[in-house]
């Protein structure tokens, strides 16, 4: 897994790049909560375009990422998320709490 | 009628998550199952390999022993550790109940496990370990008699 990540603006953009489970995951929270502190950047979009695999592992990452986007007034989009992926979001509830959308210039219009 | 096994044991590191996940889908793939439904397989392995990893073996390396069986066009995958074991079965199968929150683990383990395959059986012991076999049935492999 690698991710890689794009400021515009106040938004941090990561990039998926490969497959997301326990042992990836934690390497990735920490470069995700690295930049949005260090460049106290607002909100966060996860672009799943090129995730090939994410286990429930994927679902305590996001989960973790929309607290501190929320307990920091900013907002979490996910985008270009494939079917299998939404199948396991639907079974946890989480797109109850975090908004969906196509592509990323969706997101960008709608903030 | 198709008749096969096989078992693997590994190291309880995390790196090896997805090599486990990878060798049992392969093995799978031989019933020519669909993509859909070896994924399914991959993910329920993927979790429980991880159940193994985290919570069996916590933070010591024991081993995690894997066995699968093909018959017709049915997969039984078990995945066991010889860790710490489950004190309450009932409360580590609820939906985002976890004993790790600081890992920001999200408790969906089995309630994925128990959705992508058809039969989900877990046999656990405090002090003993834990043995997880799950079932999953082919639907679009022709089950020869």
């Amino acid at each position: 897994m690698n991710i890689s990540l794009d400021i515009r603006d106040k938004v941090l953009i990561v990039n998926f790049n490969g497959e997301l489970d326990h042992h990836s995951a934690e390497e990735t929270r920490k470069e995700i909560d690295k930049i949005y502190s260090d460049r106290r950047l607002l909100h966060i979009v996860l672009d799943l375009k090129k995730l090939n695999f994410m286990d429930s592992s994927g679902i305590g990452l996001i989960m973790g990422r929309y607290k501190n986007v929320s307990d920091n007034g900013g907002k979490l989009f996910l985008v270009n998320v494939s079917s299998r992926v939404e199948k396991i979001f639907r079974m946890s509830g989480i797109l109850k709490i975090v908004q969906m959308y196509d592509s990323l210039e969706d997101v960008l219009v709608n903030i | 009628m198709i008749q096969n096994s096989m078992k693997l044991e590994f190291p309880s590191k995390s790196q090896n998550e997805s090599f486990a996940r990878v060798v049992v889908a392969s093995f799978a793939a031989q019933l020519d199952p669909t993509i859909e439904e070896l994924s399914d397989v991959k993910t329920a392995v993927s979790e429980a390999v991880t159940n193994a990893i985290i919570h069996g073996y916590e933070d010591r390396i024991g081993t995690v022993f894997i066995e699968c069986k093909i018959e017709n066009n049915k997969i039984e995958i078990i995945v066991e550790d010889k860790g710490i074991g489950i004190e309450d079965i009932n409360k580590a199968i609820e939906p985002f109940y976890t004993s790790k929150p600081e890992l920001e683990r999200s408790g969906m383990g089995f309630t994925v496990m128990e959705t992508f395959m058809d039969e989900l059986q877990l046999i656990s012991e405090a002090g003993k370990g834990t043995r997880i076999k799950m079932v999953k049935v082919f639907r679009s492999v022709k089950a020869e008699e």
